[in-house]
């Protein structure tokens, strides 16, 4: 029966001892270990959190560089289009302009011609007029040189005359 | 007495878990021991017949209890027929103040034949029991019942028992094996664990992440902590000390004083953390009809008392069978006077030796987290 009769004694010294063994513990142990791991802990998720932060910011920046260098490239792109747009334009320009001179030469051209060919038919016209005109002198002399030819001419003309 | 049943002393609720393991193991140790005295009883009788005439009766319950329960000498073992012991102090306090004198006095006995005589009074050992005898008197007179007739127990007997002193051994252990842990980490940067420290860390994170937090719950387990800690691992190296040969199985948690203590601890502080909504589940339980909230007002309030006799009685017994299986596996060596049974005995009761091992940190493990479950049903919030 004094198998399950709790001895006053030993109540005693375990009480005192658990108590003492308690604060001890409480104090220099638990503390300071259950404080160390909640710190480490702490630091763990402060270094995931921080970590995980970096992370985006890195994504961030990635996101950032790749639209800095889409906006380069679309950059580059309207500039070379520009400069294409310009080369074109240079070129059709001077096409045009070109194009606009030599009708004009042309034209410059075709009008001297023009007027050379009616200053040449002019000089033309005036040569032969003189050359017929001393042909028919010497024809006229001719002619007239004999009498019966004088009177025979005559009376052609005024047969023709008559006809009329 | 039926000591391996006393194993499924079912703790309620949440560790419910341990109860199928635990069961498990008691039908385990009804297996085997129905086995081993088939065994022995065999081999018992044929030695018996060979051997035949025996001087001194030996006698196992008397061996048993003898060794399971507490004394005032550490006595580790004989020597040439004489036992060697650790002489510890005996202090008592009676009429005539304290006296003290040290166990060595008594010469190893406890039958009540050697008298020590100090301060004028006459001290006797009877079955590690200190009793004065009364004015006058010379030797002990037993009644039938082998009760002393002329001597009385002093008044307080604080005596610094051999369990008394196992505690403070293993109080020195604790000391040393935290201390240095808490060294460790003030020395280390980072607070990274190294040494005995990533040995004790995983148990102090269990007990807070398995035991406190789940049952206090995340906000008020901290108030808790340094408490189930130190019953936590007070209660387990108490349990492997008892456990250790050498220290004559000096059976400290399977001592109901110490059981007592502890869970009256438990009850104390279960007590004054009680905020309102635990004392309203005791006195007027709320949601239930009037007759109903009558009914339950003594039911819950003998729980409160069940909940740290029922711890109390959990850890000594479930010590206490794990001491006396193994002892009367020893005994059956002595009981058949036969060394044929000496394998048997030994590989039984490494078997059992095995199984207390597991034991000692599962009933540490029980009793701290339903101390904390006691707590966290104390502290609940209502949410209704």
């Amino acid at each position: 029966m004094d198998l399950i009769t709790p001895e006053l004694g030993l109540v005693f010294w375990t009480l005192i001892t658990f108590l003492i063994l308690l604060f001890l513990l409480r104090k220099f142990a638990w503390k300071p270990i259950l404080g160390a791991v909640e710190e480490r802990e702490g630091g763990i998720k402060d270094a995931l959190a921080s970590a995980e932060k970096a992370k985006l910011e890195m994504q961030n920046l990635h996101a950032d560089n790749e639209r800095i260098l889409q906006e380069a490239r679309a950059e580059r792109e309207a500039m070379l289009k520009d400069a294409r747009d310009m080369k074109n334009k240079i070129v059709s320009d001077a096409k045009e302009e070109a194009q606009a001179q030599a009708s004009k030469m042309i034209e410059q051209a075709q009008t001297a011609i023009e007027s050379e060919k009616k200053a040449a038919m002019a000089e033309l016209k005036s040569h032969v007029a003189g050359l017929s005109l001393s042909i028919a002198e010497k024809v006229v002399r001719e002619e007239l040189s004999n009498k019966d030819k004088q009177l025979k001419l005559v009376e052609d003309m005024l047969g023709e005359a008559t006809l009329n | 007495m039926n000591s391996y049943n006393v194993c499924t002393f079912a703790p309620n609720l949440k560790q419910g878990i341990f109860k199928p393991i635990r069961m498990r193991i008691s039908t385990f140790k009804n297996i085997i021991l129905s086995a081993l005295f088939l065994t022995v009883f065999n081999i018992g009788f044929a030695s018996e017949t060979k051997e035949g005439g025996d001087d001194e009766k030996f006698d196992p319950k008397e061996m048993i209890l003898h060794h399971v329960k507490d004394a005032y000498g550490m006595h580790l073992f004989d020597w040439n027929g004489h036992g060697v012991t650790i002489p510890l102090p005996v202090i008592t306090y009676t009429d005539k103040g304290f006296t003290t004198f040290s166990s060595s006095e008594f010469h190893h006995d406890y039958n009540g034949e050697v008298i020590v005589e100090k301060n004028g009074q006459r001290f006797v050992n009877v079955h590690e029991k200190v009793y004065v005898l009364d004015e006058g008197a010379t030797t002990v007179v037993y009644d039938a019942e082998h009760h002393p007739t002329n001597a009385h127990r002093p008044k307080f007997d604080m005596s610094i028992t051999r369990n008394v002193f196992m505690m403070w051994v293993s109080v020195a252990l604790l000391l040393y094996i935290f201390f240095m842990a808490a060294r460790r980490y003030k020395k280390s940067e980072n607070y990274v664990p190294s040494g005995i420290a990533s040995f004790v860390e995983p148990l102090i994170v269990f007990v807070r992440d398995e035991i406190g937090k789940p049952m206090i719950g995340e906000h008020k387990y901290k108030r808790y902590m340094p408490y189930l800690l130190t019953i936590f691992f007070f209660i387990w190296i108490n349990n492997i000390f008892g456990l250790i040969p050498f220290f004559n199985g000096a059976n400290l948690s399977g001592n109901i004083a110490f059981t007592f203590t502890l869970a009256t601890i438990t009850f104390i502080i279960t007590t004054f953390s009680g905020n309102k909504n635990y004392w309203k589940h005791i006195f007027w339980m709320p949601g239930v009809p009037v007759p109903m909230k009558i009914f339950l007002m003594p039911i819950e309030i003998i729980g409160m008392f069940v909940k740290p006799i029922s711890l109390m009685i959990r850890l000594f017994a479930n010590i206490t069978a794990g001491h006396v299986i193994i002892l009367a596996l020893m005994s059956l060596i002595f009981v058949f006077k036969s060394y044929a049974i000496a394998p048997v005995s030994v590989a039984f009761s490494l078997f059992i030796t095995v199984i207390e091992v597991i034991v000692t940190a599962i009933q540490a493990y029980i009793f701290t987290i339903l101390s904390a479950l006691y707590f966290g049903m104390a502290t609940e919030e209502e949410h209704h």
